[in-house]
């Protein structure tokens, strides 16, 4: 029996000639990441096992990112220890204020992920560079602080769940319609353990900002990990950006998979998953009577240069809503320098909207637009668990940034149609 | 290793947000953390938990992000055991990773109400309602993991390895 996809990547970093699903094995990892929520437990817990020394100071990342610029002081003391420990380690990956971006838009616009590589999170989001051919999976501080100290993690050999994509997305709609529509289909456990793998002659017309957002949410389904070929397009984006070979593998024709699922890419329609989870979706269109009160686009699902392109193409030269709050967050300084250069910024400002410097903030209810109760937000973020933005009683609305920018020009849910 | 209290019980999804809402991860001290456990899906849980109580779950437990501070405010509280239906990868990486007792059960998970008690040998995957009498078998975790629980958590477990080396 053949391997999937993931599968290959796993035993190749185990030093095994095949592994089988189930099969408990040990990894030599490429990269391990944290950022400076997880980073400050990951660092007690490396100290208190009496650890001295890291891995390799090249392998390993740590980018604050989740409530920086310091949003008060305890975070600006998490800050300090991250901070601390990159300069005592002489960690390279240390991208600090200035330098930093969304951790999952950052590493691979700065080249540190590559196709083929095996890596390991403390954060869920990480499974994001399965977009580039590797096997990327989220973890905890204490996997974080051992990945550090060792250079390896222990795996269980996940089974998969092949998503055959077909067709072409209609103008309008985004990777964050497929992966929405996927999760409203199989549900928020419909992979829980397993690959999502993503195939198919559809793959071709998804662009890389696309296959970010699509893999960024596989864990949104309970996925250990989304993953999509290496292609044409995908080394044309590692072209002169990534720091090491990338190494490209192919699922076996004769893997198995637990389910073969067909995605026609042409009968994608904008969704909005509804409060309070991410499988709660239903099409943009039938949504128009809720009324909102803010509008987020952002994220490290969905504040790439494409999604700023989509927010600029809607919100220029039209007004945000009397009454709706527009926060438009870049995810990295590249990506707001770009912004700037581009006339995005001035556009944006001129609609209404407010523009931050990168950072997850409200994804999460840390800072930078949390909401009070009764409020409902449109987020291009990646959860809308139960005071996820703020206040138990308020709701978040998760949907692309076509959907977001056009919503917060009527105040109410909207789907974007071209004028 | 044993545990015995009255259990909590919640539904499926139980996600990490409310488990330990991210207002509160400016600090990494667990006691500090632990004051916030539950707090967005049932206020009153830290006020009435007490050592050894178990909380009770359905599907997918611990859903959503990776934060650690998760089961680790849940056993700073003192609760004994998590026994649910299933659990989000991360979550119950994690909580082994922690030295979290963690049981997956569907039908105990299914049975067992909010106020019962129960005991829980995390041994043998024995879980015993007292209230009701009836008993259930978890599924046994894997030696390998088994080792690293035995250990006290993963790096307790890694630096016996150093040594053995």
């Amino acid at each position: 029996m053949g391997m999937t996809m993931t599968q290959k990547i796993l035993a190749a970093h185990a030093g095994l000639e095949t592994v089988k699903a189930g099969q408990l094995i040990n990894a030599r990892l490429d990269l391990v990441l944290g950022n400076d929520i997880t980073t400050p437990v990951a660092i007690n817990e490396f100290k208190k096992a009496g650890f001295k020394q890291v891995f390799d100071k090249d392998r390993i990342a740590i980018v604050l990112d989740h409530f920086v610029p310091n949003k008060d002081i305890k975070a600006a003391e998490q800050s300090k220890s991250c901070r601390e420990f990159a300069c005592c380690h002489k960690v390279s990956h240390f991208y600090d204020v200035g330098r930093m971006g969304i951790e999952h838009a950052l590493l691979p616009e700065q080249g540190v992920v590559t196709a083929g590589d095996c890596i390991i999170g403390a954060d869920s989001h990480t499974c994001t560079y399965g977009a580039l051919g590797a096997f990327s999976t989220g973890v905890g501080s204490t996997d974080m602080a051992a990945g550090m100290a060792t250079g390896t993690a222990w795996f269980k050999v996940p089974s998969a769940v092949k998503f055959n994509l077909t067709g072409r997305l209609p103008k309008g709609c985004s990777g964050k319609d497929v992966i929405l529509t996927i999760i409203g289909r199989i549900g928020v456990d419909g992979a829980l353990y397993k690959s999502m793998e993503f195939t198919g002659e559809g793959v071709c017309a998804l662009t890389m900002d696309d296959r970010f957002c699509i893999c960024n949410m596989a864990v949104e389904a309970g996925a250990k990990n989304g993953i999509f070929p290496v292609d044409e397009i995908t080394l044309k984006y590692l072209e002169g950006r990534s720091g090491r070979e990338p190494v490209v593998y192919h699922g076996d024709i004769d893997a198995e998979y637990d389910e073969v699922i067909d995605v026609d890419l042409n009968s994608i329609v904008p969704v909005v998953a509804c409060p309070h989870l991410p499988e709660n979706t239903h099409p943009a269109c039938k949504l128009s009577h809720i009324k909102i009160d803010q509008v987020v686009i952002g994220s490290c699902t969905n504040g790439r240069m494409e999604d700023m392109e989509a927010a600029y193409d809607i919100l220029k030269g039209k007004r945000v809503a009397d009454g709706v709050r527009c926060i438009i967050i870049p995810a990295t300084m590249q990506i707001y320098r770009e912004c700037i250069e581009k006339g995005y910024v001035t556009a944006f400002i001129d609609a209404g909207a407010v523009v931050s410097t990168p950072t997850c903030g409200p994804c999460l209810g840390g800072y930078m637009g949390i909401l009070a109760a009764g409020e409902r937000c449109v987020a291009t973020t990646n959860r809308n668990f139960v005071g996820r933005m703020g206040h138990v009683d308020s709701e978040v609305y998760l949907a692309s940034p076509y959907t977001a920018a056009a919503s917060a020009i009527t105040g109410y849910i909207t789907e974007y149609k071209e004028d | 290793m044993n545990t015995q209290g009255k259990v909590f019980k919640y539904p499926d999804n139980v996600d990490t947000d409310v488990i330990i809402p991210a207002r509160y991860l400016n600090t990494p001290d667990a006691k500090e953390l632990a004051l916030h456990c539950m707090e967005d899906i049932d206020e009153s849980f830290v006020n009435k938990v007490k050592a050894g109580d178990v909380i009770v779950a359905g599907w997918n437990f611990g859903c959503g992000s990776s934060r650690e501070h998760a089961p680790l405010v849940i056993k700073t509280c003192g609760t004994g055991c998590v026994i649910a239906k299933s659990f989000a990868r991360i979550f119950y990486r994690n909580a082994i990773n922690i030295g979290l007792p963690i049981l997956e059960c569907e039908e105990a998970a299914e049975e067992i109400k909010a106020d019962e008690q129960v005991h829980v040998d995390f041994d043998t995957g024995m879980i015993r309602n007292i209230t009701t009498g009836k008993t259930y078998k978890a599924q046994p975790f894997p030696d390998f993991i088994q080792n690293i629980i035995k250990a006290g958590g993963l790096l307790k477990a890694l630096k016996e390895g150093e040594a053995d080396d």
